[in-house]
């Protein structure tokens, strides 16, 4: 991108862009502004969170002094521009939306301020009432350092008619040879009918997130307890070779191309007998105006090999940048947005299937949510109580994460190693080389971190 | 485009013309059958994006596509109701840096064709080299400078970085168009004693006003379709109309329908602007090309 060459022509360039950009600190001020103290909140243009947006008066009733703006990008904008802003100590932003991967590596690095205090002197905030292992993974020494707004883990959903149809049972804690035998069954490609749904999209965010959860409970690991990249293990390799051959076989047609939102139109028009994916696919599954398959959909938990569980764990959340001017501000919008009182606003006034799931145990004690949830209530709650490392992986690993890997490199090596697996479901490549491939990858990222520790 | 238009014009014995004509009606017209192909296939999308945005969500990301479907007004009553703004935005960052571009501009122009200044050609590669870095490889320097002067999320930001931005082309496009002025006008000017400004105002302003005109409306679509700037930038308050588009996206839901809406609201002052200056912009286009 940056050709010797060109250097000096660039310099000259970026003096003159530079020479401007110093003097626009003469222009006039923002355009727009209100009364009071005003907070800006970036967010994840996710539909629960344009949900909060819509009850921002709600807020503004209770907060008058404080006057919110909200920022809501598409999840991969939202990540770039709020860690940009973050690592930088840009203070654009008084209230940020991560997730569990950020939470950690930014309380260690001082990025965002410890939410603890602020939680326990809240009156009725009840920070215990969070899904415990959402609590764990946003904490740092079990200080929150970020407060869930909604959680998913992963899980399996199949079509409970067809599977009637067709005579089989979904055991209650399938396998992943269950899950393959099943698929061959239903499988029908002159139907454009598929036996599983797996996504297959290059991105750490898209295959390596199922990718992974097979992996760990196939035995495998990214990074050994000694700092080794161990993509190269008989474990990693079999895990691997499950996924592809399955999709390969018994998948949507261009899995290599699909993720999340390709493996949910399938599903959710009737074009697959399972879909492997987070659970917060149910709002979209259970609602009749966008799916043919409400209420003729079963959920069970992740498939497993070697381990009792295999689900993943994400959480959406609220942090407040130590760079903030307005700390207290920002913290009555992120507890007003991640309160009990929240759920019941988002039921009553919106619908209860729109209430932000996995977030907080009493939502599962609602009975008007217990009713719209029946099916997958259950199951979402046993895959978030369930991810956790310890249920989800054979041996320890030295990285926090169920998915991915909770170092910054993560989000690089990631996409590079999901390229390799995209390109060995596409058959471009053989998984052999895919995974030699990524190790070397892997190795990479190992050895800066043993050069660190040596230092 | 060019290819129909060259074919008649060869020039050719007329009894060899008389027997070609046969021949080159065909080519013409599967010239022209190609051409209404070529340009359908690109004007699909377009045609596509308009039509989905009059869709509801479940029909816009149905497969197979629907073809057939009851209009519907609701996406547009969403994204306009939202977009205020982002408009406002967007129209003061195009519009000031537009004219920032032209006052700077034709000035620069002038003393680069009509009275060059020493070195014009150092000084045009000077110009033109700005615009050789990537964009990405400025971003960060950018960005943590406005962070530093507290001009993050500030529309006069903007304003500045698109003057910059366009102001080269704008004077490589102007001082094409100055040099197709023949040096007799501006002599005849002077010999009836116009100065520097009344040659200007009253001599080469209205000769060069098609190519005025085609320079506004490039920086224009530049400014106003400019998304990465945007996007780094700003936040709550100074966000543009690229940014809204962006926004209307979701990665859990279907948003395709609204995400059309959004974007062909966002094209049409563009489109209408190309249309209003229509035709200064074909002889303007032109009129630097053919030097």
């Amino acid at each position: 991108m940056f050709r010797p060459r060109t250097r000096r022509l660039a310099a000259a360039a970026g003096t003159a862009v530079l020479g401007l950009s110093l003097a626009a600190c003469a222009g006039a001020g923002a355009v727009g502004g209100g009364d009071g103290e005003q907070i800006v909140v970036a967010i994840v243009s996710n539909p629960q969170m344009q949900d909060a947006i819509s009850l921002q008066d709600e807020f503004r009733k209770e907060h008058p002094g404080i006057d919110v703006r909200f920022v809501s990008l598409p999840e991969n904008e939202a990540r770039a521009k709020i860690t940009a802003s973050v690592a930088t100590g840009g203070g654009e932003f008084d209230v940020v939306m991560i997730s569990n991967y950020e939470t950690p590596m930014w309380a260690e690095n001082g990025w965002i301020e410890n939410l603890q205090p602020y939680a326990d002197a809240t009156e009725g905030y009840d920070p215990d009432d969070f899904v415990p292992s959402v609590r764990e993974a946003l904490s740092v020494d079990g200080d929150l350092y970020s407060v869930p707004f909604y959680g998913e883990s992963s899980f399996l959903a199949y079509r409970k008619d067809l599977f009637q149809q067709a005579g089989l049972t979904m055991p209650d804690r399938p396998t992943w040879d269950d899950v393959r035998e099943l698929a061959a069954e239903l499988h029908d490609p002159s139907q454009d009918f598929a036996g599983i749904c797996l996504r297959g999209l290059a991105g750490w965010g898209e295959v390596m997130a199922p990718m992974t959860t097979v992996m760990n409970t196939y035995g495998g690991q990214w990074f050994d307890e000694g700092g080794n990249a161990r993509l190269d293990s008989p474990e990693v390799r079999e895990a691997v070779e499950t996924y592809v051959d399955t999709v390969q076989q018994y998948g949507q047609p261009g899995a290599a191309t699909s993720g999340f939102g390709d493996c949910l139109t399938r599903f959710a028009q009737g074009q697959a007998a399972m879909w492997y994916d987070a659970t917060s696919m149910v709002s979209s599954i259970e609602d009749p105006a966008s799916s043919t398959v409400a209420g003729k959909t079963g959920y069970v938990p992740a498939p497993v090999s070697e381990t009792d569980a295999a689900g993943w764990l994400y959480s959406w959340s609220l942090a407040i940048p130590s760079t903030s001017e307005h700390k207290d501000a920002a913290w009555d919008f992120v507890s007003w947005m991640t309160d009990k009182d929240y759920i019941t606003l988002v039921g009553s006034t919106l619908s209860w299937e729109r209430v932000p799931p996995g977030s907080r145990l009493s939502t599962y004690e609602i009975p008007q949510y217990a009713e719209v949830s029946e099916a997958y209530a259950d199951a979402t709650l046993t895959a978030m109580s369930e991810a956790t490392q310890e249920k989800t992986m054979v041996a320890p690993v030295p990285y926090p994460g169920i998915q991915f890997v909770g170092i910054p490199e993560f989000q690089d090596l990631g996409t590079r190693v999901g390229q390799q697996m995209s390109a060995a479901i596409a058959g471009q490549k053989s998984v052999a080389d895919a995974l030699e491939q990524s190790q070397q990858y892997a190795e990479t990222v190992a050895e800066t971190y043993r050069k660190e520790n040596e230092r | 485009m060019t290819a129909t238009e060259t074919a008649p014009r060869t020039p050719v014995a007329p009894s060899a013309a008389a027997r070609r004509s046969g021949r080159s009606s065909v080519t013409g017209g599967l010239l022209t059958t190609l051409t209404w192909i070529l340009a359908l296939g690109f004007f699909f999308p377009v045609l596509w994006m308009a039509m989905t945005a009059f869709k509801q969500e479940n029909q816009a990301s149905s497969d197979p596509p629907t073809w057939f479907f009851t209009p519907t007004l609701d996406q547009f009553q969403a994204v306009v109701g939202a977009s205020g703004t982002y408009v406002a935005n967007s129209a003061i960052a195009t519009g000031v840096s537009t004219v920032l571009v032209l006052l700077l501009g034709i000035p620069a122009a002038y003393a680069l064709s009509i009275r060059p200044v020493e070195k014009v050609s150092d000084v045009l590669f000077f110009f033109i080299s700005t615009k050789m870095l990537p964009v990405v490889a400025v971003i960060v320097p950018i960005y943590v400078i406005a962070g530093q002067l507290k001009v993050l999320d500030n529309i006069w930001t903007l304003v500045v970085l698109y003057t910059a931005m366009n102001l080269p082309i704008a004077v490589w496009m102007m001082r094409s168009f100055f040099q197709e002025i023949p040096a007799e006008v501006l002599e005849a000017a002077a010999v009836d004693g116009a100065g520097l400004m009344k040659t200007l105002r009253s001599v080469l302003i209205p000769m060069v006003a098609p190519g005025i005109a085609a320079t506004a409306l490039i920086c224009v679509i530049f400014a106003w379709n400019e998304f990465f700037f945007a996007l780094n930038l700003t936040a709550s308050r100074a966000a543009t109309v690229p940014i809204f588009i962006v926004s209307t996206m979701t990665s859990e839901g279907l948003f395709l329908a609204r995400l059309c809406a959004a974007a062909l609201l966002a094209s049409l002052p563009v489109i209408l602007a190309g249309w209003i200056a229509q035709k200064q912009l074909v002889r303007g286009l032109s009129m630097g090309a053919i030097k």
